[in-house]
C-alpha cells in the first residue's frame, strides 16, 4: 500500500504494509526517532504528533490512517536552529530528567499552546492526562510550558 | 506489538463500505478512529482479514439541531463533542460524557459510531446514550434503520449490528421540561475506563420527580438502565432525603463484575455512592 504524507515540512512516499503503525513508519522507515515508544497501548503518551495539527498517539494510529497528512514531529520543532519556545521552556525550566517522555510532552504542549495561548496551571495539568512521566513529578513540566506560553505571547506581540 | 496482517479497504463512501461489509460479512473489521479497534488488534484479541477503513468519510462527522432532538454523525469525535456549543447548550450531560473519554489525544481520534458499535462494558458512552434514550441510526444493504438504546446493546462488546450494518447516526432526544442530567464516573485509575459511570436524567414538575433515567456502564457485563433505581424515584418528592434512598438500591438484582481491581462487592457498593452522586447533581440542576 502506497502512503504518502509530509512530515516536518518533507515530502515522504513508502510502500508498506496497512498493519504498519504510524509510529514505526515514521522510526523505521523516515529514520525519525525522536518520536518514541513507551507503552505501546495508548496511555503513556510518549508517541505524540501532531496529525493535521491535532496531537495524536501514533502507536494507535495505522500509517494508512495518516496517508495524505501533514505530519508534525518532535524533529519539526526548531527552525533555522533554534530551539521553538516549547522545547526552550523545557530547556530552562528543566522539564525533563531521563527525557523519554519528552518528545510526546512537548509535541502535546504545542498542541495546547496553539488553542489556548495562555492557559492555568489546572488547565495544563488537566490536559497532560494522556501523557505520563516518571522522573519529574509534572511540576517543571508544567512550569516549562508556561514559560513556553508566555514566550509564544511575547513573539506574538512583538511581530 | 503488531496487528496481524489483513486486506485493507478504505471506503469511499458510506454504499461502498456496505457493499464491503456485505463481501467480507464476518471476516471484516470496520475502522473508524481505530481508537478500540487497533488496540485490540495490536494484542490480537481482534484478528480480522479484512479492515475497511471509513475515516474518511467526512459526510458522517456532523451535529445538527433537528427540532428536539440532536443529531449526531457517527465519524464525530469525542473531542467535538465535548466542544460542540450545541451539545453543551441542549444536552450537556453528553459534552460532559464526552470529556470524560480518553485523554485529549484520545478524544482527537476516538468516534461516537465506533465507540457504540465496539460497545465495551465500561465505555462512557453507553451509559449517558440509555439514559438519554437515543436511538441509533444503522445503514445496511437494505437502507436504514433506527435501533433504541435500550435493544442496542446485547452483552459485551455485543450489539445489535448485523455483520453488514455501519452505524450513520446517532439522535439523542432534548430533554424536555425542568430537566437535569448528570454523568459521575470513577475511572480507572490507569485505564481511565469506567470502574463505575453512573448517567442520570431527571424531571422535576410541581416538586415532583416526574421522569427519571438511570444508566449504568463498567458495573456488568454491558451497560443498563437501572429499573429499580427509576421506580423508587418516579413520582416522589424532588429531594435529597428521596434521592438518597433511591441511589441505596443501584444494581439490585444486578451480578456485579468483579476484577483484580475491583470487587463485585465495591463495584455495587460504587454504583450506590455514583448514582447517588449522578442524581443530586441532577436534581440540582433540574430545580
Amino acid at each position: 500500500m502506497r502512503v504518502a504524507v509530509h512530515v516536518n515540512g518533507r515530502p515522504y512516499e513508502r510502500d508498506i504494509e496497512p498493519r504498519m503503525l504510524l509510529v514505526h513508519f515514521l522510526r523505521d522507515e523516515l529514520g525519525l526517532t525522536g518520536t518514541h515508544i513507551g507503552c505501546d497501548t495508548s496511555n503513556c503518551g510518549a508517541c505524540t504528533v501532531l496529525l493535521d495539527g491535532k496531537a495524536v498517539k501514533s502507536c494507535t494510529l495505522l500509517a494508512v490512517q495518516a496517508d495524505g497528512a501533514d505530519i508534525l514531529t518532535v524533529e519539526g520543532l526548531s527552525q533555522d536552529g533554534r530551539l521553538h519556545p516549547v522545547q526552550e521552556g523545557f530547556w530552562e525550566e528543566h522539564g525533563l530528567q531521563c527525557g523519554f517522555c519528552t518528545p510526546g510532552m512537548m509535541m502535546l504542549a504545542v498542541e495546547l499552546l496553539q488553542r489556548e495561548p495562555d492557559p492555568s496551571e489546572e488547565a495544563i495539568r488537566h490536559y497532560l492526562e494522556g501523557n505520563l512521566c516518571r522522573c519529574t513529578g509534572y511540576q517543571h513540566i508544567v512550569h516549562a510550558i508556561r514559560y513556553a506560553a508566555q514566550k509564544l505571547r511575547e513573539t506574538r506581540e512583538s511581530s | 506489538m503488531i496487528p496481524m496482517a489483513f486486506e485493507y479497504h478504505r471506503a469511499a463512501s458510506v454504499e461502498e463500505a456496505i457493499r464491503l461489509l456485505e463481501q467480507y460479512g464476518p471476516d471484516a473489521k470496520v475502522l473508524a478512529g481505530g481508537h478500540s479497534l487497533t488496540p485490540l488488534m495490536k494484542l490480537r484479541f481482534a484478528q480480522p482479514a479484512h479492515v475497511i477503513d471509513i475515516g474518511r468519510l467526512h459526510e458522517l462527522r456532523y451535529i445538527r439541531e433537528e427540532g428536539n432532538v440532536i443529531a449526531i454523525g457517527a465519524l464525530t469525535l469525542h473531542r467535538t463533542v465535548a466542544e460542540s456549543a450545541t451539545v453543551r447548550q441542549r444536552i450537556p450531560v453528553l459534552a460532559e460524557a464526552a470529556f470524560r473519554i480518553g485523554d485529549v489525544q484520545v478524544r482527537n481520534m476516538g468516534t461516537i459510531g465506533g465507540s457504540l458499535a465496539h460497545a465495551d462494558p465500561a465505555a462512557d458512552y453507553p451509559a449517558v446514550v440509555l439514559a438519554l434514550e437515543a436511538e441509533i441510526v444503522a445503514q445496511g444493504p437494505a437502507g436504514r434503520r433506527t435501533i433504541r438504546a435500550r435493544d442496542f446493546f446485547r452483552g459485551p462488546f455485543t450489539t445489535a449490528l448485523q455483520p453488514n450494518e455501519l452505524i450513520v447516526e446517532v439522535r439523542v432526544p432534548v430533554p424536555s421540561g425542568k430537566t437535569g442530567s448528570a454523568y459521575q464516573k470513577y475511572p480507572h485509575p490507569a485505564s481511565g475506563f469506567a470502574v463505575v459511570g453512573c448517567a442520570a436524567v431527571l424531571t422535576v414538575d410541581a416538586e415532583t420527580c416526574r421522569d427519571v433515567r438511570v444508566a449504568f456502564t463498567g458495573v456488568a457485563t454491558q451497560p443498563f438502565r437501572d429499573t429499580v433505581v427509576e421506580d423508587a424515584l418516579r413520582g416522589q418528592r424532588a429531594d435529597e432525603a428521596t434521592v438518597r434512598a433511591a441511589a441505596e438500591k443501584a444494581a439490585e438484582g444486578v451480578q456485579p463484575l468483579g476484577d483484580a481491581f475491583a470487587s463485585a462487592e465495591y463495584r455495587r457498593h460504587m454504583a450506590k455512592v455514583y448514582a447517588r452522586r449522578a442524581l443530586l447533581q441532577a436534581l440540582t440542576r433540574a430545580t
